[in-house]
C-alpha cells in the first residue's frame, strides 16, 4: 500500500483512483503488452483489402495478426501490429483503411466494453491522461444515427476512466473514439450495438489520394485508364518503396505509374501502340478532339509534381521484351488489354493477310491482332520470371468469364508464389481479377516451357473467347429487345 | 531516352543473343535535364549498370562528365562520385536519334525521347 503523501481524501473519486493504483500494480506484473489496434476500414473493394493491409505489414516489417476471424465485410478489425510506428507507417500507404485506433477496451455490450477497458493496463493509459494533456472524445456510429443527447451520456458514461488532463474540443493533443457497430444491413437495424469499440486515434490513412488523384482531373487518360482507388491498391499488393524500379509492359497513358511514383519508386514501361505512347490521336475525352501537345506520360507524372521519378518509357511488344539479361524490376504492375475496349496485339509477320492488320507509323511493323489470351499470361509471367528481382512482385488484371471460372484456370508458374486473387465485377458475367505473385525462385531456361507441362489444369486457353464471351450476352441482349420492338 | 534505360537495352534481332549489347546510340538531339539527386537511388542501381557500356555511351554522347572508366571501391560514401553518376544516368536524355545493333546493324528510331524497339515476326529471336 502507497503511504499518502496528504490526508486520506474519502471522496467518490479518491476512491477510484486508489483502486486505479492497485490495479495498475497488478497490471504492471502482466508483462506482456497486447499492442492492439483497431482499423478502420472504408466499405469499398472489399476483396482487395484484405491483401492490401497483408502486403503493406509485410512491407513495413510487421506480420498480419489477428486474434479474430476477419470477417470479409465488416468494417472493423482488430489487429496486432508490433509497435505504434509500425501502424503509423501502414495508414501512410492504405487507401483501403480510413483510419487506425490504439485499442483499450471493446465488448458486445456498453457493460463488456467497461470491463475490457478496466482492465486494460493502466501504465499505458497514464501519458495520454495527465494533467498536462489536453484531449476530446468522439463518438462514431455505423448504421445507426444517434441524438447528440444520445452521444452525450455514452461520452459521459466513460467517466471512470481517469481522465487528468483538460478537453479541448478544437486542437487536442489526444482523440479517443468510441466506435459502435450496428451491423451492415441498412434495413436491420440493430436496438443495440453488436459491438462496441473505445480507442486512442492514432492515424488516418490515405483515402485522400483517391480524390486528389482522380481520373477526372488527370491531363492524359486513355479509354481504359485505371480508377484512381484501385491503381493505390495495385502498388500496395505490389509492396513499392521508394527507390525501387517499378515497370508496365502495357502502360497505355501511364495511369499505373503514378501511385508507384507517389511512393517513391522509379518508373517505366513500354507499349506497342505508338499514338498513345507520343499522345497523338483522338482523345479519350468527351468533347475533346485531338490530344494537346503536352498530354503524354511524363506531363502525367509533372502534374502531381513526380516528374523526377518518370525513367523512360518505350514502343515495344511486350512479347518479345528488349531487355538484356538481369533482374532490373521489383516490381512489375499492369492492366493487360483485354480485347474488348483496347485490341490485344503483337507484332505479326509480313506473310499475315492484310485485314486485321495496322502498321505502326514510325517503323513500319505489322501489328497483328492475333494475340491469344492465353499467350499473353504465359509471355507476361515468363517475363515476371525473368525480370524481377527475387521477392519482387507482379500485379496484373485476368479477365474471366464468370460462369466458366474456377480458381484452377489462373496462369501459374514455377518461379512465382500466387498471393492473393481479387474479384471485380464488370457486367452479369464478366469480371477480372487482380492477380498478386511474388518471386520465390530464380529462373532456369526451362521454366518458361512449364505452361505446357500436361499437370497445368486447367489451362487459361478457354478464355481466349473472353471477348466472344463478353459480347454474347450483350448481343442475345440486343436480338431479344430487337424482337420484342417488332412484336 | 535516358542512359540508365540504354544501359538496360539490348537488339533482339534473330540470332544476334548477348551480341545485341549495347546499342549504339547516333543521336541528332540531346537534352540535359536537371532531375533531384537521389543518392540512394544512384547507389542501388550502380551494381545493376555495365558500367563499361553506360561510359562508353556517355562519351558518345560528349557528357563523359569526368567518370571514372572502372568502378572504384567504396563508391557508396562517395558523394561526388554519385553526383556525376546521377547526371549520366538520369539527367541526359537522346531527344531524336537512333539506337543501332552491334551485331546486325538494324537501327531503332528514337523520337520524342522515346525509343520504339519494334521487330517484325521474322527480324525477332524466337
Amino acid at each position: 500500500m502507497t503511504t499518502p503523501r496528504h490526508r486520506p481524501c474519502t471522496c467518490a473519486k479518491g476512491g477510484l483512483r486508489r483502486w486505479w493504483r492497485r490495479r495498475r500494480r497488478r497490471n504492471m506484473a502482466l508483462s506482456n503488452t497486447l499492442n492492439r489496434y483497431l482499423l478502420l476500414l472504408a466499405q469499398e473493394h472489399l476483396e482487395f483489402r484484405l491483401p492490401e493491409i497483408k502486403s503493406l505489414l509485410s512491407l513495413l516489417g510487421g506480420r498480419f495478426s489477428s486474434h479474430q476471424e476477419i470477417h470479409g465485410k465488416s468494417p472493423f478489425w482488430i489487429l496486432s501490429i508490433p509497435s505504434e510506428d509500425i501502424a503509423r507507417n501502414l495508414m501512410k500507404r492504405t487507401v483501403c483503411a480510413k483510419s487506425i485506433f490504439e485499442l483499450w477496451g471493446h465488448g458486445k455490450s456498453p457493460e463488456e466494453l467497461y470491463n475490457s477497458l478496466k482492465s486494460y493496463p493502466v501504465e499505458k493509459m497514464a501519458p495520454f491522461l495527465h494533467s498536462d494533456t489536453t484531449y476530446k472524445i468522439k463518438i462514431h456510429t455505423f448504421n445507426k444515427t444517434l441524438t447528440q443527447e444520445e452521444k452525450i451520456k455514452r461520452i459521459d458514461a466513460l467517466e471512470f476512466l481517469p481522465f487528468e488532463g483538460k478537453v479541448n474540443l478544437k486542437n487536442p493533443q489526444h482523440i479517443f473514439s468510441i466506435l459502435e457497430d450496428y451491423g451492415l444491413d441498412p434495413n436491420h437495424i440493430p436496438e443495440k450495438p453488436l459491438n462496441i469499440y473505445f480507442g486512442r486515434w492514432i492515424a488516418d490513412g490515405q483515402r485522400e489520394l483517391i480524390e486528389s488523384y482522380s481520373v477526372k482531373k488527370r491531363h492524359f487518360i486513355g479509354n481504359t485508364s485505371m480508377d484512381a482507388g484501385l491503381s493505390f491498391i495495385m502498388a500496395n499488393h505490389g509492396k513499392v518503396k521508394e527507390n525501387d524500379i517499378v515497370f508496365d509492359p502495357f502502360v497505355g497513358t501511364g495511369g499505373l505509374l503514378i501511385p508507384s511514383a507517389h511512393f517513391g519508386a522509379y518508373v517505366c514501361g513500354t507499349d506497342i501502340d505508338y499514338n498513345t505512347v507520343h499522345g497523338l490521336g483522338k482523345a479519350s475525352r468527351k468533347n475533346q478532339k485531338w490530344r494537346g501537345p503536352d498530354e503524354n506520360i511524363k506531363a502525367n507524372l509533372r502534374q502531381y509534381g513526380l516528374e523526377k521519378y518518370y525513367l523512360d518509357v518505350l514502343i515495344a511488344d511486350a512479347s518479345k521484351p528488349s531487355w538484356r539479361k538481369g533482374l532490373f524490376f521489383d516490381a512489375i504492375i499492369t492492366d493487360p488489354p483485354y480485347g474488348i475496349r483496347e485490341s490485344t496485339r503483337k507484332t505479326g509477320s509480313q506473310k499475315e493477310i492484310p485485314k486485321g492488320i495496322e502498321k505502326c507509323p514510325e517503323s513500319h511493323i505489322p501489328v497483328s491482332f492475333n494475340y491469344h489470351l492465353s499467350d499473353m499470361f504465359v509471355d507476361l509471367l515468363n517475363f515476371a520470371a525473368e525480370t524481377l528481382v527475387l521477392g519482387g512482385r507482379l500485379v496484373y488484371w485476368l479477365p474471366v468469364y464468370t460462369p466458366e471460372y474456377m480458381e484452377e484456370i489462373v496462369p501459374r508458374h514455377p518461379c512465382l508464389k500466387l498471393i492473393s486473387n481479387c474479384e471485380q465485377r464488370l457486367s452479369s458475367h464478366t469480371a477480372r481479377r487482380l492477380i498478386t505473385m511474388e518471386k520465390v525462385k530464380d529462373f532456369e531456361d526451362q521454366d518458361q516451357y512449364s505452361h505446357l507441362l500436361d499437370n497445368q489444369f486447367p489451362p487459361y486457353k478457354g478464355l481466349n473467347s473472353f471477348r466472344e464471351k463478353y459480347f454474347s450476352g450483350v448481343t442475345k441482349r440486343i436480338a431479344k429487345e430487337e424482337k420484342s420492338s417488332q412484336e | 531516352m535516358k542512359l540508365l534505360t540504354h544501359n538496360l537495352l539490348s537488339s533482339h534481332v534473330r540470332g544476334v543473343g548477348p551480341r545485341g549489347f549495347p546499342l549504339r546510340i547516333q543521336a541528332t538531339e540531346v537534352r540535359v535535364s536537371p532531375v533531384d539527386f537521389n543518392p540512394d537511388f544512384v547507389t542501388r542501381m550502380i551494381p545493376k549498370m555495365e558500367w563499361t557500356a553506360l561510359v562508353e555511351a556517355a562519351e558518345s554522347l560528349g557528357h563523359l562528365s569526368e567518370l571514372p572508366r572502372e568502378l572504384a571501391e567504396g563508391y557508396e560514401k562517395d558523394e561526388e562520385f554519385l553526383r556525376k553518376v546521377h547526371h549520366v544516368l538520369l539527367e541526359v536524355e537522346v531527344v531524336e536519334g537512333t539506337l543501332q545493333c552491334p551485331e546486325s546493324g538494324r537501327l531503332f528510331p528514337i523520337s520524342r525521347g522515346i525509343p520504339n524497339m519494334l521487330l517484325s515476326d521474322e527480324e525477332a529471336a524466337s
